[in-house]
């Protein structure tokens, strides 16, 4: 912890905070994560997207994550991920597909280099090591930051993907965001071990654990991990400690496994809280640049709700377009049968629509 | 990413032919694809100084280095989900697999990434991987080394699955295998590694993936076979030739995509058919043959089609398998309850 929940340095931190302009910049990416945030909650409300797995309260994971990489240097998020999907230069209205239910994934994955959000858990770990890999084979200096939760952390994926970073010294960096529930089985149904970050012993890669809701540590620790991995000494597994202030979804019932109590502790500890009290005490953020950037934010959220409200006719094709780089015979065939269903149901349509204004016009 | 190129170009000269067993057809494709593309990647369990437990990467990592014949950890799912990843930047991964049984840790990676990549992705991710997998019986394996695993591949939408039953296919649908962008189960019938036929290494001109061949002509009845059963219907159309019965064979070599053209209009020649597979036949690919046959071909029929397939039973122990695959006699039996008139 470089920065205590009051927003003074802790004796860790005087002397060794990452420069100011970092953290104003960080400021402003979280200001931003936490009203998108807030604004995607409101469209599930709405029935504009089916599901939004918020990461309201672990904004300072989510912005270091994208921060610390290099442009050509991959993210790979979860489906909890968005706001660092953002964050990296997604655009907020295709970082929301998936779960809007247009398709199940909106971005191009090499734009960005931000591969699709994983909902599986723990599945896109190996191949962030697989990518970082051939970046490394080609002689690249990519740097891959791959994100899950605590309870990924229990799925053979992530050991098999600490185990093959550490034996082909893959530059990943592993960020658990350890917010302190799977759904609704807390952290010590997930693990014995001292922390998450032990679990990179017995593969041999180094583990961290960080404030998860102090950007200035997060900066710190993700950044040399990545200076580390981009240098060649291998993978590193960083433990933030972070704490998911909402339900798992809005279908979930967070009220059921956990206390008001509980959650209350954890809001003296917001990320964003933190680092304005810091900022503003050090005199690089007032009243008019704080203004500046909740205007920023909320052209974020204006954006995101104009496009998440606007209503894309899904074409019935693409079901059969991508499945292979060419169709198959048979999808031909099932091609074929739905544009034939899809004729009848139109020529069905005109054919009420005639009877009916005929109806209309003898009356 | 664009994919138009699927299948390696054909050289200048015509090749010379060579005597090959069927695990050596592998290796020089394998072999042959890495020298000519440096993206392509071998990578498995003992791929590397050992050549794998079959002796089918022998000598890769010899002449190509570790880096492009590379021995993994252990672990299936791990070195499935790495290929995701290594193909996802720029590499064409050939994953070998150890054992057909042994793949299935690797199940979720296969179904829900390499199969959806380029479906969920709309296009932008294809992921060209190649997943060779020795599969099925007849080697007198212990438990949970002979397994016939096609149908749960072939019931996925988004993969390609191959199955030859000759060296010179085994080579041909190797290479277009690993020069496609989609992605590629490719069953290599263990209990044939060891049968020699002629290869003509380089050629890539002849019927590609997706395409059925007729390898024997016959005019009473067709058998429908791939992989391992197809030596098994070639030697039960011989032994009926014998006996006065003509038979067709119809060997599949892909069985997604599935060539319903050239099998209908085998079945359509004679009237009668039979499916023959190794892998037990509920719910099986015998039974979506069957299936295809029967809604296409229903009014060209003179009986219901058969299959004979391996037992519904778990795959036995070595001592008891010759009574589980099928036999040339089972298929004979199959063949005789067609309802032929003369009977």
């Amino acid at each position: 912890m470089l920065l205590g929940p009051d927003g003074r340095p802790t004796t860790a931190g005087t002397g060794t905070l990452p420069p100011r302009e970092d953290l104003l910049r960080g400021y402003a990416s979280m200001v931003a994560a936490r009203r998108y945030n807030e604004q995607a909650s409101a469209l599930v409300r709405q029935g504009r997207l089916a599901v939004y797995p918020s990461s309201f309260g672990q904004e300072a994971c989510q912005v270091a994550a994208a921060q610390v990489l290099a442009d050509g240097d991959w993210l790979f998020p979860t489906y909890r991920d968005t706001a660092a999907v953002v964050a990296r230069g997604v655009d907020p209205v295709e970082a929301l597909v998936l779960l809007k239910g247009d398709w199940h994934s909106g971005y191009d994955p090499y734009e960005r280099y931000v591969a699709p959000l994983a909902t599986p858990l723990a599945t896109q770990l190996p191949h962030a090591v697989g990518v970082a890999h051939a970046a490394r084979l080609r002689g690249e200096s990519t740097v891959v930051l791959a994100l899950c939760g605590d309870g990924a952390t229990s799925e053979g994926d992530f050991h098999e993907a600490l185990n093959f970073a550490a034996v082909f010294r893959a530059p990943v960096v592993f960020l658990v965001q350890n917010n302190r529930y799977a759904i609704s089985v807390p952290l010590s149904r997930q693990t014995a071990a001292p922390s998450l970050a032990h679990k990179g012993v017995g593969y041999g890669v180094p583990g961290e654990q960080v404030d998860g809701n102090d950007l200035a540590a997060l900066l710190t620790v993700l950044g040399d991990a990545a200076a580390r991995a981009r240098a060649g000494e291998g993978p590193q597994l960083v433990e933030a400690h972070t704490y998911r202030m909402q339900a798992h979804t809005n279908a979930d019932d967070a009220t059921r496994y956990r206390s008001d109590e509980e959650v209350a502790a954890w809001v003296g500890r917001d990320p964003l809280v933190r680092l304005e009290t810091y900022l503003r005490a050090e005199g690089v953020l007032d009243d008019e640049r704080a203004a500046a950037l909740a205007a920023e934010a909320e052209e974020v959220a204006r954006h995101t709700r104009e496009g998440i409200n606007r209503d894309v006719e899904p074409d019935p094709e693409d079901l059969f377009r991508h499945v292979y780089s060419r169709l198959t015979p048979q999808l031909e065939e099932q091609l074929a049968l739905v544009r034939d269903e899809l004729a009848r149901d139109e020529a069905g349509r005109d054919a009420h629509e005639t009877a009916t204004t005929r109806q209309e016009a003898l009356r | 990413m664009t994919s138009t190129v699927t299948r390696p170009a054909a050289p200048a000269a015509t090749p010379a032919t060579e005597t090959l067993s069927l695990a050596r057809a592998i290796n020089r494709a394998l072999r042959d694809a890495m020298a000519e593309d440096p993206s392509v990647l071998v990578l498995g369990e003992d791929v590397g100084a050992l050549g794998g437990v079959f002796r089918v990467t022998d000598g890769l990592t010899a002449e190509f280095g570790e880096d492009r014949c590379v021995d993994t950890p252990l672990a299936e799912a791990g070195i499935m989900g790495f290929a995701v990843g290594l193909a996802t930047n720029g590499m064409r991964p050939v994953v070998e697999m150890q054992f057909d049984a042994f793949a299935y840790p690797a199940f979720e990676q296969v179904v829900s990434h390499v199969a959806k990549m380029r479906n969920r992705t709309r296009g932008r991710v294809g992921l060209p991987v190649v997943v060779r997998v020795p599969y099925a019986g007849g080697i007198g394996g212990v438990e949970h080394h002979s397994d016939s695993s096609e149908s749960y591949y072939a019931h996925t939408p988004g993969l390609h699955v191959v199955a030859p039953s000759n060296p010179a296919d085994a080579y041909a649908l190797l290479r277009e295998a690993i020069a496609s962008p989609d992605p590629v189960i490719f069953l290599e019938p263990k209990k044939l590694y060891w049968s020699t036929g002629e290869v003509a290494p380089g050629a890539v001109d002849g019927p590609g993936i997706g395409t059925a061949v007729v390898r024997r002509a016959g005019t009473d009845a067709t058998l429908v076979a791939y992989g391992p059963s197809v030596p098994v219907a070639l030697e039960a159309a011989e032994v009926a030739a014998r006996d006065g019965r003509s038979l067709q064979v119809v060997d599949l070599r892909s069985l997604v995509p599935y060539d319903d053209a050239t099998v209908c209009a085998a079945v359509e020649s004679t009237g009668r058919a039979v499916v023959v597979a190794e892998a037990s036949g509920f719910a099986g690919f015998a039974a979506e043959v069957a299936a295809r046959v029967g809604e296409r071909c229903f009014h060209s029929l003179a009986a219901p089609v058969r299959r004979v397939t391996g037992l519904d039973v778990p795959y036995p122990p070595p001592k008891l398998e010759h009574l589980h695959l099928p036999s040339v006699d089972r298929v004979l039996d199959a063949v005789d309850d067609l309802q032929w008139e003369d009977a």
